[in-house]
């Protein structure tokens, strides 16, 4: 099965940087499977993950060398997004690549509200149409049952982590293909983190994934593929089983038996 | 095999320690075994005893090592060579509590054929057996406390050997049992002292092959001596 997404020799500089904070990177996202990225602080891989969808874009001057393919609707040919230049592309490619951030970042608005308002910029109007993403949207994100007779309240009224699977309902209702998830616990409790990871291996079946995480055994519960980047470069990639199992590379084992950081 | 320092300097304390009460409850078995064979050979009932009583020594460490795993498993996630480490621990031990329990079993047909009277000379076959076995479970745990993949390698190719000593044996005792059928119930009993060692060479063996999982990452049980090679090149 082909790659829903394929970063290919990925060099990306910060405006203004002297020196690349990702120097050659690789990385396939296979379909319907969790990719997972680990290393320490300051490695690069949220500079990837925002790569994936040209978010670093928001600022002028980044510079990009390489290749990042996504595959097209139809499953056929790649596009690389880094030649993507119109602005509706772009927005575009958000859609399809969406992302969750480590934060919560819900709208001042109705839970409701949150979720539409996404929808009738791409163009939805019909209030039953609204109605019915909205349903669906926040059942796959697991949250539905906790607020379904609070749609016209405020999104700031529910606790961190339903906000976060507020913003990933908010994502998944623009039907992207690749979720990109930053960090998507660090803010919250083991049990809302949990109810998260369940939520992802069920995203799973529809969507492919790929998390930055810190949690190294977040990385090994939950993902089918894990990387591990140091200092800008992809050290290791692999399944996840031999990464937490034997790793080949001394730095990875060092990094996930605690051994540096 | 990575021997670097953690970052918590008492995760590596306690995967010490834990390496550390291994090797003892090791020591303690071959001790147990050497005793064992020693009563049988010399008909001496009151080491045997000791063997016997000594064996509650051996469950004490398989429960304490058991113990100290729990206690890294649930505090530090182990991965990699830790995850493998405490893995092959976990199985060392056992193997290690089942040899002990051989051990009394050896103790008890000592005390047995002791009160029957039979004498020493019928245990040629035995004390050669023994030997080999004690040597498989010293270097077994020597390779262990070196993470030895060749030494380990070494203890599994002897027991073939064992094994065919041990097929002699059982043999030479059927011989005996056909010409003198008076002789039949000393026979099973040493036979049952051959087996025991037997048993304790295989275990020594399963020892080994954690050792090559935990240097290598590489589940080698269940698998020929031909294919151990194969998949160690």
């Amino acid at each position: 099965m082909k790659n829903m997404m394929d970063v290919q020799d990925l060099t990306f500089t910060y405006s203004g940087a002297p020196a690349p904070s990702l120097v050659n990177i690789c990385l396939p996202v296979e379909r319907n499977k969790v990719t997972a990225l680990i290393g320490p602080s300051g490695c690069g891989k949220s500079t990837l993950l925002r790569a994936m969808n040209r978010i670093h874009d928001l600022y002028p001057g980044n510079q990009y060398e390489g290749t990042i393919n996504l595959l097209d609707s139809d499953g056929q040919a790649y596009t690389d997004i880094l030649t993507l230049k119109k602005e509706a592309d772009i927005i575009r490619l958000r859609q399809r690549v969406g992302m969750i951030f480590q934060k919560p970042t819900p709208f001042p608005m109705t839970i409701f509200e949150n979720i539409a308002y996404g929808l009738r910029l791409s163009g939805v109007k019909k209030k039953a149409d609204l109605q019915e993403t909205v349903e669906r949207s926040l059942r796959d994100a697991a949250l539905w049952n906790e607020a379904k007779d609070r749609l016209n309240d405020e999104a700031s009224g529910l606790s961190g982590g339903q906000q976060q699977r507020l913003c990933i309902a908010r994502a998944i209702a623009l039907k992207p293909e690749v979720i990109l998830f930053d960090e998507p616990t660090s803010a919250l409790d083991p049990i809302s983190t949990l109810a998260i990871e369940e939520m992802i291996s069920v995203l799973r079946e529809k969507y492919s994934i790929c998390i930055v995480t810190h949690n190294m055994q977040q990385a090994a519960r939950i993902s089918d593929y894990t990387g591990f980047m140091y200092l800008g470069k992809m050290i290791e990639f692999d399944n996840t089983d031999t990464i937490f199992m034997k790793p080949s590379v001394k730095h990875t084992e060092d990094y996930i038996s605690g051994r540096f950081g | 095999m990575n021997k670097g320092k953690h970052i918590s300097s008492k995760f590596d304390e306690e995967m010490e320690e834990v390496t550390s009460q291994v090797l003892q409850m090791g020591g303690l078995v071959h001790q147990q075994v050497e005793r064992a064979v020693e009563a049988l050979l010399t008909s001496d009932k009151a080491k045997a005893g000791e063997v016997i009583e000594d064996d509650v020594k051996v469950n004490t460490f398989d429960v304490e090592i058991d113990e100290l795993c729990n206690r890294i498993i649930v505090m530090r996630q182990p991965t990699a060579t830790d995850l493998r480490l405490i893995m092959a621990i976990i199985k060392a031990t056992n193997d290690l509590e089942r040899m002990g329990d051989e051990a009394k079993r050896i103790a008890r047909q000592a005390i047995d054929l002791a009160e029957r009277g039979v004498l020493p000379t019928a245990f040629d076959g035995i004390e050669s057996l023994a030997e080999r076995v004690k040597e498989m479970l010293n270097r077994g745990l020597d390779a262990f406390a070196r993470r030895d993949v060749d030494e380990a390698v070494a203890v599994i190719r002897l027991d073939k050997k064992a094994d065919k000593m041990y097929e002699n044996l059982s043999r030479q005792q059927i011989t005996y049992m056909l010409e003198d059928p008076r002789k039949i119930h000393e026979s099973l009993d040493l036979l049952w002292s051959a087996r025991s060692l037997e048993r304790i060479g295989d275990r020594s063996c399963n020892i080994c092959e954690y050792v090559i999982y935990l240097v290598k990452g590489k589940d080698v049980r269940h698998i020929n001596i031909t294919e151990l090679k194969k998949e160690l090149d």
